[in-house]
Protein backbone atom coordinates (compact mmCIF):
# COMPACT_ATOMS: atom_id res chain seq x y z
CA UNK A 1 0.00 0.00 0.00
CA UNK A 2 1.21 3.48 -0.85
CA UNK A 3 0.32 7.11 -0.53
CA UNK A 4 1.17 9.83 -2.87
CA UNK A 5 0.20 13.42 -3.09
CA UNK A 6 1.89 16.93 -2.63
CA UNK A 7 2.09 18.18 0.92
CA UNK A 8 0.20 20.96 3.17
CA UNK A 9 2.67 21.51 6.02
CA UNK A 10 1.58 22.66 9.33
CA UNK A 11 3.06 23.21 12.80
CA UNK A 12 3.09 22.34 16.41
CA UNK A 13 -0.48 21.48 18.01
CA UNK A 14 -2.65 21.40 15.00
CA UNK A 15 -5.79 20.97 17.52
CA UNK A 16 -9.20 19.53 16.59
CA UNK A 17 -10.78 22.64 16.78
CA UNK A 18 -9.24 24.05 13.64
CA UNK A 19 -9.24 20.84 12.00
CA UNK A 20 -12.93 20.89 11.92
CA UNK A 21 -14.44 23.76 14.18
CA UNK A 22 -17.22 22.54 16.88
CA UNK A 23 -20.27 24.86 15.12
CA UNK A 24 -20.43 22.76 12.02
CA UNK A 25 -20.44 19.15 14.59
CA UNK A 26 -23.90 19.49 13.86
CA UNK A 27 -23.46 17.37 11.16
CA UNK A 28 -21.53 14.38 11.32
CA UNK A 29 -21.78 13.95 7.33
CA UNK A 30 -18.28 13.56 6.01
CA UNK A 31 -18.53 15.22 2.60
CA UNK A 32 -20.52 18.41 4.52
CA UNK A 33 -17.42 17.73 7.59
CA UNK A 34 -14.63 17.65 4.40
CA UNK A 35 -16.00 21.17 3.44
CA UNK A 36 -15.04 22.74 6.65
CA UNK A 37 -11.50 21.09 6.88
CA UNK A 38 -8.71 22.94 8.31
CA UNK A 39 -10.76 26.04 7.97
CA UNK A 40 -9.73 28.00 11.04
CA UNK A 41 -5.79 27.48 10.40
CA UNK A 42 -6.01 27.69 6.28
CA UNK A 43 -8.60 28.79 4.59
CA UNK A 44 -7.36 28.16 1.37
CA UNK A 45 -6.77 23.95 2.28
CA UNK A 46 -10.35 23.06 1.13
CA UNK A 47 -10.13 24.55 -2.24
CA UNK A 48 -6.67 23.59 -3.10
CA UNK A 49 -6.42 20.13 -1.78
CA UNK A 50 -6.75 17.12 -4.18
CA UNK A 51 -7.23 13.40 -3.65
CA UNK A 52 -3.96 11.71 -2.81
CA UNK A 53 -2.03 14.72 -1.37
CA UNK A 54 -0.23 14.74 2.46
CA UNK A 55 -0.57 16.93 5.13
CA UNK A 56 3.02 16.88 7.36
CA UNK A 57 3.07 18.30 10.63
CA UNK A 58 4.94 18.95 13.74
CA UNK A 59 4.25 17.93 17.15
CA UNK A 60 1.25 16.71 18.98
CA UNK A 61 -1.28 17.06 15.86
CA UNK A 62 -4.50 16.49 16.59
CA UNK A 63 -4.74 17.79 20.37
CA UNK A 64 -7.92 18.22 22.13
CA UNK A 65 -11.46 16.99 21.74
CA UNK A 66 -11.95 13.50 20.95
CA UNK A 67 -14.10 14.39 17.83
CA UNK A 68 -13.77 11.49 15.61
CA UNK A 69 -15.18 14.03 13.33
CA UNK A 70 -11.69 15.54 12.94
CA UNK A 71 -9.84 12.18 11.18
CA UNK A 72 -12.85 11.97 9.26
CA UNK A 73 -12.82 15.40 7.45
CA UNK A 74 -9.58 14.97 6.65
CA UNK A 75 -9.51 11.39 5.11
CA UNK A 76 -13.29 12.88 3.45
CA UNK A 77 -11.40 16.08 2.31
CA UNK A 78 -9.10 13.46 -0.26
CA UNK A 79 -5.88 13.15 2.17
CA UNK A 80 -4.02 10.21 1.70
CA UNK A 81 -1.82 10.22 4.98
CA UNK A 82 -0.62 12.68 7.84
CA UNK A 83 2.40 12.57 9.03
CA UNK A 84 4.00 14.29 12.11
CA UNK A 85 6.32 14.23 14.65
CA UNK A 86 4.12 12.84 17.53
CA UNK A 87 0.61 12.74 17.38
CA UNK A 88 -2.17 13.27 20.39
CA UNK A 89 -3.37 9.78 21.33
CA UNK A 90 -6.42 9.94 20.74
CA UNK A 91 -6.32 11.46 17.26
CA UNK A 92 -4.17 8.61 16.96
CA UNK A 93 -6.55 5.95 18.18
CA UNK A 94 -9.37 7.87 15.82
CA UNK A 95 -7.23 7.93 12.52
CA UNK A 96 -6.94 4.11 12.97
CA UNK A 97 -9.98 3.10 13.47
CA UNK A 98 -11.56 4.90 11.05
CA UNK A 99 -8.59 4.18 8.65
CA UNK A 100 -7.19 7.29 7.54
CA UNK A 101 -3.28 6.26 7.80
CA UNK A 102 -0.77 8.23 9.94
CA UNK A 103 2.77 7.84 10.35
CA UNK A 104 5.38 9.22 13.38
CA UNK A 105 8.27 10.62 11.73
CA UNK A 106 10.25 13.62 13.47
CA UNK A 107 13.13 13.64 10.60
CA UNK A 108 10.38 13.77 7.60
CA UNK A 109 8.39 16.58 9.57
CA UNK A 110 11.26 18.32 9.48
CA UNK A 111 12.52 18.14 6.48
CA UNK A 112 9.54 18.13 4.07
CA UNK A 113 8.49 21.31 3.03
CA UNK A 114 4.78 22.57 1.74
CA UNK A 115 4.32 21.87 -1.90
CA UNK A 116 6.86 18.72 -1.91
CA UNK A 117 5.27 15.46 -3.71
CA UNK A 118 5.57 12.85 -1.08
CA UNK A 119 5.42 9.13 -1.52
CA UNK A 120 4.74 6.30 1.85
CA UNK A 121 5.17 3.03 1.62
CA UNK A 122 3.61 1.48 4.30
CA UNK A 123 4.56 -1.97 4.26
CA UNK A 124 8.41 -0.20 4.54
CA UNK A 125 7.54 2.87 6.83
CA UNK A 126 9.79 4.61 4.29
CA UNK A 127 8.71 8.22 2.96
CA UNK A 128 10.21 9.59 0.04
CA UNK A 129 10.32 13.45 -0.62
CA UNK A 130 10.31 13.22 -4.59
CA UNK A 131 10.88 17.02 -4.90
CA UNK A 132 14.11 16.98 -2.83
CA UNK A 133 15.00 13.73 -3.43
CA UNK A 134 15.55 12.76 0.29
CA UNK A 135 14.11 9.80 1.82
CA UNK A 136 12.92 8.67 5.82
CA UNK A 137 12.80 6.23 7.51
CA UNK A 138 9.25 6.08 9.76
CA UNK A 139 7.17 2.73 11.53
CA UNK A 140 5.99 -0.07 9.07
CA UNK A 141 2.15 -0.14 9.30
CA UNK A 142 1.72 -3.35 11.09
CA UNK A 143 -0.86 -6.29 8.87
CA UNK A 144 -3.46 -5.80 10.74
CA UNK A 145 -3.51 -1.79 10.75
CA UNK A 146 -2.72 -2.36 6.66
CA UNK A 147 -6.17 -4.53 6.71
CA UNK A 148 -8.05 -1.66 8.94
CA UNK A 149 -7.11 1.00 6.62
CA UNK A 150 -7.64 -0.83 2.94
CA UNK A 151 -10.96 -2.32 5.29
CA UNK A 152 -12.17 1.81 5.52
CA UNK A 153 -12.04 1.60 9.40
CA UNK A 154 -11.74 -1.15 12.76
CA UNK A 155 -16.04 -1.74 12.20
CA UNK A 156 -15.29 -3.19 8.97
CA UNK A 157 -12.07 -5.24 10.16
CA UNK A 158 -13.68 -6.65 12.89
CA UNK A 159 -16.50 -7.83 10.73
CA UNK A 160 -14.21 -8.97 8.06
CA UNK A 161 -12.55 -11.10 10.53
CA UNK A 162 -16.21 -12.67 11.90
CA UNK B 1 8.76 -3.79 38.92
CA UNK B 2 5.94 -2.23 41.02
CA UNK B 3 3.02 -0.75 39.11
CA UNK B 4 1.49 2.85 39.13
CA UNK B 5 -1.83 2.99 39.91
CA UNK B 6 -3.51 3.46 36.81
CA UNK B 7 -1.49 0.36 35.60
CA UNK B 8 -2.89 -1.48 38.65
CA UNK B 9 -6.58 -0.78 37.85
CA UNK B 10 -5.67 -1.93 33.97
CA UNK B 11 -4.20 -5.22 35.06
CA UNK B 12 -6.86 -6.19 37.10
CA UNK B 13 -9.41 -5.24 34.09
CA UNK B 14 -7.43 -7.10 32.34
CA UNK B 15 -7.08 -9.79 34.55
CA UNK B 16 -3.51 -9.76 34.54
CA UNK B 17 -1.45 -10.21 37.61
CA UNK B 18 1.20 -7.37 36.52
CA UNK B 19 1.48 -5.11 33.69
CA UNK B 20 3.80 -2.64 32.67
CA UNK B 21 3.93 0.33 30.32
CA UNK B 22 3.88 0.02 26.87
CA UNK B 23 1.80 -3.38 26.90
CA UNK B 24 -0.81 -4.01 24.96
CA UNK B 25 -3.75 -5.23 27.10
CA UNK B 26 -7.95 -5.87 26.69
CA UNK B 27 -9.85 -4.38 29.59
CA UNK B 28 -13.09 -4.81 30.58
CA UNK B 29 -15.01 -1.98 31.08
CA UNK B 30 -17.28 -0.86 34.02
CA UNK B 31 -18.85 2.13 31.45
CA UNK B 32 -19.33 3.87 27.89
CA UNK B 33 -20.02 7.06 27.82
CA UNK B 34 -21.01 9.49 24.73
CA UNK B 35 -22.72 12.55 24.13
CA UNK B 36 -25.20 13.95 22.01
CA UNK B 37 -21.98 15.22 19.24
CA UNK B 38 -20.38 11.86 19.10
CA UNK B 39 -22.86 9.37 20.41
CA UNK B 40 -24.48 9.32 16.68
CA UNK B 41 -21.37 8.95 15.06
CA UNK B 42 -20.86 5.47 17.42
CA UNK B 43 -24.55 4.41 16.94
CA UNK B 44 -23.83 4.69 12.99
CA UNK B 45 -20.85 2.40 13.24
CA UNK B 46 -22.92 -0.02 15.73
CA UNK B 47 -24.98 -0.44 13.14
CA UNK B 48 -22.55 -1.52 11.09
CA UNK B 49 -21.70 -4.12 13.42
CA UNK B 50 -22.82 -7.58 13.45
CA UNK B 51 -23.93 -7.54 17.28
CA UNK B 52 -27.82 -7.97 18.06
CA UNK B 53 -27.37 -4.87 20.85
CA UNK B 54 -25.50 -3.47 23.45
CA UNK B 55 -22.94 -5.93 26.21
CA UNK B 56 -25.05 -4.30 29.19
CA UNK B 57 -28.08 -1.63 29.17
CA UNK B 58 -26.15 -0.45 32.65
CA UNK B 59 -23.04 0.38 31.66
CA UNK B 60 -23.58 3.07 28.89
CA UNK B 61 -24.17 6.31 30.05
CA UNK B 62 -25.59 8.54 27.30
CA UNK B 63 -25.98 12.32 28.31
CA UNK B 64 -26.79 15.04 25.38
CA UNK B 65 -25.13 17.72 26.57
CA UNK B 66 -23.26 19.75 24.03
CA UNK B 67 -25.88 21.54 21.81
CA UNK B 68 -29.33 20.77 24.42
CA UNK B 69 -31.95 21.84 24.41
CA UNK B 70 -31.41 21.52 20.52
CA UNK B 71 -29.75 24.29 19.06
CA UNK B 72 -30.76 24.28 16.16
CA UNK B 73 -32.40 21.63 13.36
CA UNK B 74 -29.50 19.74 12.95
CA UNK B 75 -28.61 19.56 16.37
CA UNK B 76 -32.15 18.44 17.40
CA UNK B 77 -31.62 15.07 14.25
CA UNK B 78 -28.31 14.07 16.49
CA UNK B 79 -30.11 14.03 19.95
CA UNK B 80 -33.29 12.02 18.49
CA UNK B 81 -31.16 9.59 17.02
CA UNK B 82 -29.41 9.19 20.96
CA UNK B 83 -32.69 9.50 22.35
CA UNK B 84 -33.96 6.47 20.00
CA UNK B 85 -31.03 4.54 20.68
CA UNK B 86 -31.31 4.80 23.83
CA UNK B 87 -35.08 4.05 24.11
CA UNK B 88 -34.62 0.86 21.63
CA UNK B 89 -31.45 -0.57 23.92
CA UNK B 90 -33.04 0.77 26.86
CA UNK B 91 -30.15 2.38 28.43
CA UNK B 92 -31.00 2.90 32.13
CA UNK B 93 -28.47 5.97 31.99
CA UNK B 94 -29.72 8.64 29.15
CA UNK B 95 -30.14 11.68 30.87
CA UNK B 96 -33.03 13.33 29.07
CA UNK B 97 -33.51 17.32 29.12
CA UNK B 98 -34.47 18.03 32.74
CA UNK B 99 -32.18 15.47 34.25
CA UNK B 100 -29.27 15.76 32.30
CA UNK B 101 -26.41 17.80 33.21
CA UNK B 102 -23.10 18.18 31.80
CA UNK B 103 -21.86 14.87 31.40
CA UNK B 104 -18.26 14.37 32.99
CA UNK B 105 -20.23 16.63 36.48
CA UNK B 106 -23.02 14.19 36.07
CA UNK B 107 -22.06 10.97 36.20
CA UNK B 108 -19.57 11.07 39.15
CA UNK B 109 -23.07 13.06 41.03
CA UNK B 110 -25.31 10.12 40.13
CA UNK B 111 -22.74 8.12 41.56
CA UNK B 112 -22.12 6.02 37.69
CA UNK B 113 -18.44 6.73 38.70
CA UNK B 114 -16.31 5.15 41.65
CA UNK B 115 -12.80 4.23 42.61
CA UNK B 116 -11.11 0.97 40.87
CA UNK B 117 -13.74 1.08 37.35
CA UNK B 118 -12.32 1.50 33.82
CA UNK B 119 -14.08 4.29 32.21
CA UNK B 120 -14.08 4.76 28.43
CA UNK B 121 -16.46 7.85 26.86
CA UNK B 122 -16.12 9.42 23.82
CA UNK B 123 -15.17 12.81 24.75
CA UNK B 124 -11.74 14.04 25.65
CA UNK B 125 -12.26 14.89 29.28
CA UNK B 126 -13.71 11.70 30.05
CA UNK B 127 -10.65 12.00 32.67
CA UNK B 128 -12.58 13.77 35.14
CA UNK B 129 -13.41 10.37 37.17
CA UNK B 130 -9.86 10.20 37.82
CA UNK B 131 -10.16 12.59 40.75
CA UNK B 132 -12.46 9.57 42.80
CA UNK B 133 -9.45 7.28 41.94
CA UNK B 134 -11.22 5.49 38.58
CA UNK B 135 -9.13 4.93 35.47
CA UNK B 136 -10.87 6.61 32.46
CA UNK B 137 -9.67 8.13 29.16
CA UNK B 138 -11.24 9.44 26.34
CA UNK B 139 -11.71 7.75 23.09
CA UNK B 140 -13.74 8.45 19.79
CA UNK B 141 -16.56 7.81 18.26
CA UNK B 142 -15.41 4.20 16.72
CA UNK B 143 -14.21 2.86 20.22
CA UNK B 144 -17.52 4.13 21.93
CA UNK B 145 -19.18 1.60 19.37
CA UNK B 146 -16.66 -1.38 19.88
CA UNK B 147 -17.27 -0.17 23.91
CA UNK B 148 -20.92 -0.53 23.87
CA UNK B 149 -20.95 -3.67 21.82
CA UNK B 150 -18.75 -5.93 23.23
CA UNK B 151 -18.08 -4.32 26.81
CA UNK B 152 -14.22 -4.10 26.53
CA UNK B 153 -11.53 -2.09 24.86
CA UNK B 154 -7.69 -2.55 23.86
CA UNK B 155 -5.02 0.05 25.60
CA UNK B 156 -1.56 0.77 25.41
CA UNK B 157 -0.70 0.76 29.24
CA UNK B 158 0.58 4.10 30.09
CA UNK B 159 4.22 4.82 31.92
CA UNK B 160 3.51 7.93 34.23
CA UNK B 161 4.54 11.13 35.74
CA UNK B 162 3.50 11.76 39.41
CA UNK B 163 3.41 14.99 40.99
CA UNK B 164 3.69 15.65 44.46
CA UNK B 165 1.24 18.39 45.82
CA UNK B 166 2.33 19.99 48.93
CA UNK B 167 1.52 22.60 50.79
CA UNK B 168 -1.42 24.50 51.62
CA UNK B 169 -2.64 26.70 48.74
CA UNK B 170 -3.78 30.34 49.71
CA UNK B 171 -6.76 32.17 49.33
CA UNK B 172 -8.55 32.22 45.98
CA UNK B 173 -6.41 29.61 44.91
CA UNK B 174 -8.08 26.87 43.32
CA UNK B 175 -7.74 23.60 41.44
CA UNK B 176 -7.63 25.45 38.33
CA UNK B 177 -4.97 27.59 39.42
CA UNK B 178 -3.08 24.25 40.22
CA UNK B 179 -3.68 22.25 36.52
CA UNK B 180 -2.91 25.37 34.63
CA UNK B 181 0.28 26.08 36.95
CA UNK B 182 0.87 22.58 35.91
CA UNK B 183 0.09 22.48 31.88
CA UNK B 184 2.22 26.42 32.05
CA UNK B 185 5.24 23.72 33.05
CA UNK B 186 5.19 20.51 31.17
CA UNK B 187 3.49 21.92 27.80
CA UNK B 188 0.76 20.85 26.42
CA UNK B 189 2.00 17.58 25.10
CA UNK B 190 4.17 17.40 28.28
CA UNK B 191 2.41 14.02 29.01
CA UNK B 192 1.93 12.69 25.96
CA UNK B 193 0.34 9.21 26.24
CA UNK B 194 1.11 8.93 29.61
CA UNK B 195 -0.96 9.22 33.14
CA UNK B 196 -0.56 11.73 35.78
CA UNK B 197 -0.56 10.56 39.11
CA UNK B 198 -1.32 13.04 42.34
CA UNK B 199 0.03 12.32 45.14
CA UNK B 200 1.11 14.40 48.33
CA UNK B 201 -0.08 16.07 51.22
CA UNK B 202 -1.22 18.89 49.93
CA UNK B 203 -4.02 17.13 48.45
CA UNK B 204 -5.97 17.38 51.35
CA UNK B 205 -6.52 20.73 51.40
CA UNK B 206 -7.73 20.32 47.78
CA UNK B 207 -12.02 19.79 47.08
CA UNK B 208 -13.31 16.81 45.23
CA UNK B 209 -14.70 20.08 42.65
CA UNK B 210 -10.64 20.98 42.90
CA UNK B 211 -9.67 17.02 42.21
CA UNK B 212 -12.66 17.46 39.07
CA UNK B 213 -10.92 19.83 37.82
CA UNK B 214 -7.65 18.88 38.44
CA UNK B 215 -7.76 15.65 36.48
CA UNK B 216 -10.38 16.95 34.02
CA UNK B 217 -7.70 19.27 32.45
CA UNK B 218 -5.04 15.83 32.55
CA UNK B 219 -6.39 16.11 28.26
CA UNK B 220 -4.72 19.57 27.87
CA UNK B 221 -1.29 18.30 29.13
CA UNK B 222 -1.42 15.72 26.38
CA UNK B 223 -2.07 12.90 29.29
CA UNK B 224 -4.60 9.67 28.75
CA UNK B 225 -5.54 10.16 32.30
CA UNK B 226 -5.31 11.65 35.68
CA UNK B 227 -6.09 10.46 38.72
CA UNK B 228 -5.88 10.73 42.93
CA UNK B 229 -5.32 8.08 45.29
CA UNK B 230 -8.51 7.76 47.37
CA UNK B 231 -8.87 9.39 50.59
CA UNK B 232 -11.33 10.48 53.23
CA UNK B 233 -12.79 12.68 50.94
CA UNK B 234 -13.39 10.71 48.07
CA UNK B 235 -14.55 7.93 49.93
CA UNK B 236 -16.83 10.36 51.48
CA UNK B 237 -18.14 12.00 48.13
CA UNK B 238 -18.41 8.46 46.76
CA UNK B 239 -20.66 6.90 49.39
CA UNK B 240 -22.74 10.15 49.61
CA UNK B 241 -23.34 9.57 45.98
CA UNK B 242 -22.70 5.91 44.68
CA UNK B 243 -24.28 2.82 45.93
CA UNK B 244 -21.75 0.55 44.36
CA UNK B 245 -18.78 -0.65 45.86
CA UNK B 246 -15.59 1.20 45.29
CA UNK B 247 -11.95 -0.55 45.08
CA UNK B 248 -8.96 1.24 45.78
CA UNK B 249 -5.65 0.38 44.04
CA UNK B 250 -2.43 1.90 45.80
CA UNK B 251 0.96 2.30 44.08
CA UNK B 252 3.22 0.36 44.70
CA UNK B 253 6.87 1.51 46.71
CA UNK B 254 8.69 0.54 43.85
CA UNK B 255 6.38 2.28 40.98
CA UNK B 256 8.35 3.53 38.20
CA UNK B 257 7.69 7.25 36.80
CA UNK B 258 9.22 8.67 34.10
CA UNK B 259 9.57 11.51 35.86
CA UNK B 260 8.27 13.59 39.17
CA UNK B 261 7.08 16.93 40.00
CA UNK B 262 6.87 18.91 43.34
CA UNK B 263 4.23 21.18 43.52
CA UNK B 264 4.28 23.47 46.62
CA UNK B 265 0.14 24.94 46.51
CA UNK B 266 1.27 27.73 49.35
CA UNK B 267 3.75 29.59 46.59
CA UNK B 268 0.80 29.52 43.94
CA UNK B 269 -0.63 32.67 42.14
CA UNK B 270 -4.10 32.91 40.30
CA UNK B 271 -2.96 31.20 36.95
CA UNK B 272 -4.05 32.25 33.03
CA UNK B 273 -3.49 30.91 30.42
CA UNK B 274 -3.82 33.46 27.25
CA UNK B 275 -4.65 32.13 23.66
CA UNK B 276 -4.14 30.51 22.08
CA UNK B 277 -2.66 27.57 24.09
CA UNK B 278 -3.56 26.71 27.85
CA UNK B 279 0.14 26.23 28.23
CA UNK B 280 0.50 29.82 27.74
CA UNK B 281 0.41 30.74 31.29
CA UNK B 282 1.00 33.71 33.41
CA UNK B 283 0.12 34.54 37.25
CA UNK B 284 -2.18 37.52 37.64
CA UNK B 285 0.52 39.58 38.73
CA UNK B 286 3.05 38.94 35.79
CA UNK B 287 -0.01 40.83 33.86
CA UNK B 288 1.45 44.37 33.43
CA UNK B 289 -0.74 46.30 30.76
CA UNK B 290 -4.49 45.92 31.30
CA UNK B 291 -6.47 42.89 29.23
CA UNK B 292 -10.07 44.72 28.55
CA UNK B 293 -12.57 41.79 28.24
CA UNK B 294 -15.74 41.57 26.31
CA UNK B 295 -17.57 38.35 27.93
CA UNK B 296 -17.53 35.86 30.93
CA UNK B 297 -17.96 32.20 31.33
CA UNK B 298 -18.18 30.77 34.54
CA UNK B 299 -18.98 26.75 34.48
CA UNK B 300 -18.27 23.87 32.22
CA UNK B 301 -17.02 20.42 32.59
CA UNK B 302 -13.88 21.89 34.20
CA UNK B 303 -15.49 24.64 36.33
CA UNK B 304 -19.10 24.90 36.54
CA UNK B 305 -19.63 22.57 39.48
CA UNK B 306 -20.95 24.10 43.30
CA UNK B 307 -17.76 24.73 44.58
CA UNK B 308 -17.28 27.48 41.47
CA UNK B 309 -20.57 28.72 41.83
CA UNK B 310 -19.72 29.19 45.93
CA UNK B 311 -16.24 30.96 45.09
CA UNK B 312 -18.25 33.25 42.23
CA UNK B 313 -21.17 34.11 43.99
CA UNK B 314 -18.98 35.30 46.94
CA UNK B 315 -16.92 37.78 44.45
CA UNK B 316 -20.11 39.19 42.81
CA UNK B 317 -21.93 39.40 45.93
CA UNK B 318 -22.53 43.15 46.21
CA UNK B 319 -20.95 44.19 43.21
CA UNK B 320 -21.96 44.38 39.75
CA UNK B 321 -20.99 43.18 36.47
CA UNK B 322 -19.35 46.00 34.44
CA UNK B 323 -20.94 48.22 32.00
CA UNK B 324 -20.82 46.50 28.54
CA UNK B 325 -19.57 42.80 30.10
CA UNK B 326 -21.67 39.65 29.29
CA UNK B 327 -21.22 37.33 31.79
CA UNK B 328 -23.05 34.09 31.63
CA UNK B 329 -23.22 32.00 34.24
CA UNK B 330 -24.28 27.75 34.01
CA UNK B 331 -24.55 25.54 36.68
CA UNK B 332 -23.41 22.28 35.24
CA UNK B 333 -26.06 19.97 36.78
CA UNK B 334 -29.68 19.88 37.63
CA UNK B 335 -29.30 19.33 41.36
CA UNK B 336 -26.19 21.78 41.12
CA UNK B 337 -28.68 24.68 39.72
CA UNK B 338 -31.16 23.43 42.27
CA UNK B 339 -28.80 23.82 45.44
CA UNK B 340 -27.70 26.58 43.89
CA UNK B 341 -30.42 28.19 43.82
CA UNK B 342 -31.68 27.39 47.45
CA UNK B 343 -28.28 28.86 48.81
CA UNK B 344 -29.16 31.93 46.97
CA UNK B 345 -26.37 32.25 44.66
CA UNK B 346 -28.61 32.19 41.60
CA UNK B 347 -30.17 35.51 43.15
CA UNK B 348 -26.56 36.76 43.56
CA UNK B 349 -25.67 36.18 39.86
CA UNK B 350 -28.70 37.81 38.63
CA UNK B 351 -28.58 40.96 40.75
CA UNK B 352 -24.80 41.03 40.00
CA UNK B 353 -26.13 41.53 36.31
CA UNK B 354 -25.33 37.71 35.17
CA UNK B 355 -27.28 35.15 33.16
CA UNK B 356 -27.89 31.95 34.77
CA UNK B 357 -28.30 29.18 31.74
CA UNK B 358 -29.82 25.70 31.96
CA UNK B 359 -26.76 23.31 31.81
CA UNK B 360 -25.09 23.13 28.66
CA UNK B 361 -21.63 22.64 26.65
CA UNK B 362 -22.54 25.45 24.56
CA UNK B 363 -20.33 28.52 25.22
CA UNK B 364 -16.94 26.19 25.87
CA UNK B 365 -16.57 24.69 22.54
CA UNK B 366 -18.59 28.34 20.64
CA UNK B 367 -21.89 25.95 19.96
CA UNK B 368 -23.97 28.47 21.50
CA UNK B 369 -25.14 30.58 24.55
CA UNK B 370 -22.02 33.16 24.62
CA UNK B 371 -20.13 32.60 20.90
CA UNK B 372 -17.72 35.33 20.24
CA UNK B 373 -17.73 37.72 17.34
CA UNK B 374 -14.32 38.84 15.64
CA UNK B 375 -11.50 40.58 17.86
CA UNK B 376 -13.76 40.07 21.20
CA UNK B 377 -12.35 38.51 24.09
CA UNK B 378 -13.31 36.22 26.88
CA UNK B 379 -11.90 35.23 29.89
CA UNK B 380 -13.51 31.83 31.13
CA UNK B 381 -13.46 29.06 33.33
CA UNK B 382 -13.61 26.04 30.15
CA UNK B 383 -10.46 24.18 29.63
CA UNK B 384 -9.67 25.22 26.16
CA UNK B 385 -8.82 28.23 24.26
CA UNK B 386 -7.41 27.23 20.69
CA UNK B 387 -8.13 29.39 17.72
CA UNK B 388 -11.80 29.75 17.33
CA UNK B 389 -12.84 27.55 19.98
CA UNK B 390 -15.82 29.52 21.32
CA UNK B 391 -16.55 31.53 17.90
CA UNK B 392 -14.71 33.68 15.55
CA UNK B 393 -11.25 32.59 14.60
CA UNK B 394 -9.99 36.07 15.55
CA UNK B 395 -11.48 36.01 19.31
CA UNK B 396 -9.41 35.56 22.02
CA UNK B 397 -10.16 32.95 24.93
CA UNK B 398 -7.96 33.45 28.45
CA UNK B 399 -8.57 30.02 30.97
CA UNK B 400 -9.21 31.20 34.48
CA UNK B 401 -10.26 30.16 37.96
CA UNK B 402 -14.10 31.07 39.02
CA UNK B 403 -12.71 33.83 41.37
CA UNK B 404 -10.70 35.29 38.78
CA UNK B 405 -13.42 35.32 36.38
CA UNK B 406 -15.55 36.82 38.40
CA UNK B 407 -13.28 39.76 39.78
CA UNK B 408 -12.62 40.21 35.49
CA UNK B 409 -16.36 40.54 35.00
CA UNK B 410 -16.76 43.26 37.79
CA UNK B 411 -14.09 44.98 36.45
CA UNK B 412 -14.16 44.54 32.62
CA UNK B 413 -10.67 43.74 32.58
CA UNK B 414 -8.55 40.53 33.59
CA UNK B 415 -8.15 41.13 37.58
CA UNK B 416 -7.26 39.07 41.00
CA UNK B 417 -10.41 39.00 43.20
CA UNK B 418 -7.60 40.37 45.30
CA UNK B 419 -7.79 43.27 44.30
CA UNK B 420 -11.19 44.17 45.10
CA UNK B 421 -10.84 43.54 48.91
Amino acid sequence: MNAKGSVFKYGDNVDTDVIIPARYLNSSDPAELAAHCMEDIDKDFIGKVHKGDIIVARKNFGCGSSREHAPIAIKAAGVSCVIAETFARIFYRNAINIGLPIIECAEASRGIEAGDEVEVDFDSGVITDLTKGTKYKGQPFPEFMQRIISEGGLINYINSQS
Amino acid sequence: MGMTMTQKILAAAAGLPSVEAGQLIEARLDLVLGNDITSPVAIREMEKMKVSGVFDKDKIALVPDHFVPNKDIKSAEHCKCVREFALRNEITNYFEVGEMGIEHALLPEKGLTVAGDVIIGADSHTCTYGALGAFSTGVGSTDMAAGMATGKAWFKVPGAIRFHLVGKPGKWISGKDVILHIIGMIGVDGALYRSMEFVGEGIRYLSMDDRFTIANMAIEAGGKNGIFPVDVAAKAYMEEHSARKYRIFEADEDAVYDEEYTIDLSTLRPTVAFPHLPENTHTIDEIKDPIAIDQVVIGSCTNGRLGDLRIAAKVLAGRHVAKGIRCIVIPATQAIYLQAMEEGLLKTFIQAGAIVSTPTCGPCLGGYMGVLAAGERCVSTTNRNFVGRMGHVTSEIYLASPAVAAASAVTGRISCPCGLE
